[in-house]
């Protein structure tokens, strides 16, 4: 897929600009585009280690297990059909929790291994079960609650107040994954009659 | 609303340091270690930051990006959707570099306050990359018929690029 869209944007930007008499500014952005993405991931490095070295304290001291505890319950009501003591629902909880502390490193094996126990009461092993389709869909709506890269982004470029998007963010969030969760609910059941 | 973007982080910080400290861990042996994997991961993102740094400069300078954007704002001015948000709508699902470097374009032409930056802003704090994240998590257990996973994943991503248009064009985020 980024194979032909990268590919395509550079080959389409270079015959453009021969049309519209562009070609110069085009091989100039080339250049620069390749050292500004290089100035962007250096001031951006202190900031993701800071809070990768943060989550990891958090992780050590299994504050995921301890907030999964609290999670249960709602989360319980996504899955309704999962077993809460099994060891299914424990990753799914766990996953669930990474994320939401924006432990990108831990939530996607924890996600990887939900998964892999969700197969394992699956019935048949090609095909999704309603619970791997609901997991997957809440990993892709973003359950982060603190958007780190993205505050350190605002911050280099000069931002008055960076963090000041977080509200809006959660607003966005919340909708984004009601809707999300609402959505595989009724796509599920339309699928089984 | 503005007291929880500003106590959010510290508060998180505190949180994550004194559960540590109750726990009796070393907090300073763990910041590291986790720190080292930060870099790690960072280090990894800067080759397909590089490669779609370029094609986006490339884009906006040679005019393309300008064409696009003028061919559709007669569909995103109906929902008052400023155009150059619309290059980064479509491709966030699909790419978390290539909407990263998207953002930081709009960024450095109007700046991360403006209209356009905070929308780009909501819109990339509150979305994912759906078709990597069903790649990864169904390719590495071997399912092959994802059913309506797309469909749903894909509605959710929809509602988070609207709201982010309506939450600052029409109350003002």
């Amino acid at each position: 897929m980024m194979n032909y869209i990268w590919g395509g944007i550079i080959l389409l930007s270079l015959i453009v600009s021969v049309f519209t008499g562009r070609v110069e500014q085009t091989a100039a952005a080339a250049v620069s585009g390749a050292g500004s993405a290089v100035d962007l991931s250096l001031s951006l490095l202190g900031i993701m280690c800071l809070w990768t070295g943060i989550s990891k304290i958090g992780e050590d001291a299994g504050l995921i297990r301890r907030i999964a505890k609290i999670l249960t319950p709602p989360i319980r009501f996504v899955f309704p059909r999962l077993d809460p003591k099994g060891k299914a629902f424990g990753s799914v909880v766990m996953n669930i929790v990474a994320n939401l502390l924006g432990m990108g490193n831990a939530a996607t094996p924890l996600g990887i291994k939900a998964v892999g126990e969700l197969k394992r009461l699956s019935p048949d092993p090609g095909r999704a079960t309603d619970e791997m389709c609901m997991l997957v869909v809440l990993n892709t709506a973003s359950l982060q609650l603190i958007p780190t890269t993205l505050i350190s982004l605002r911050q280099s470029y000069g931002a008055a107040s960076p963090g000041d998007v977080i509200a809006p963010i959660w607003i966005c969030e919340i909708c984004a994954l009601v809707l999300g969760i609402a959505a595989a609910k009724f796509l599920s059941r339309r699928s089984r009659t | 609303m503005e007291a929880i973007s500003i106590f959010s982080v510290p508060c998180f910080i505190f949180l994550f340091l004194i559960f540590g400290f109750i726990k009796r861990i070393d907090v300073y042996d763990s910041f590291v270690s986790g720190a080292g994997m930060g870099l790690k991961s960072a280090i990894k993102i800067i080759p397909s930051l590089i490669g779609l740094m370029t094609a986006i400069a490339m884009l906006r300078e040679s005019g393309c990006l300008e064409m696009i954007i003028r061919a559709i704002s007669p569909l995103t001015e109906l929902i008052h959707m400023p155009a150059d948000i619309v290059p980064l709508s479509l491709l966030r699902p699909l790419s978390g570099s290539a909407s990263l470097a998207l953002v930081t374009d709009i960024f450095q032409n109007f700046g991360p306050d403006s209209v356009e930056g905070r929308i780009a802003s909501i819109m990339m704090g509150s979305t994912e990359t759906t078709f990597y994240t069903i790649a990864v998590y169904f390719g590495s257990a071997g399912i092959k018929n994802i059913r309506y996973t797309l469909a749903a994943a894909l509605t959710a991503d929809l509602c988070g690029i609207i709201m982010s248009v309506v939450l600052v064009q029409v109350f003002g985020l």
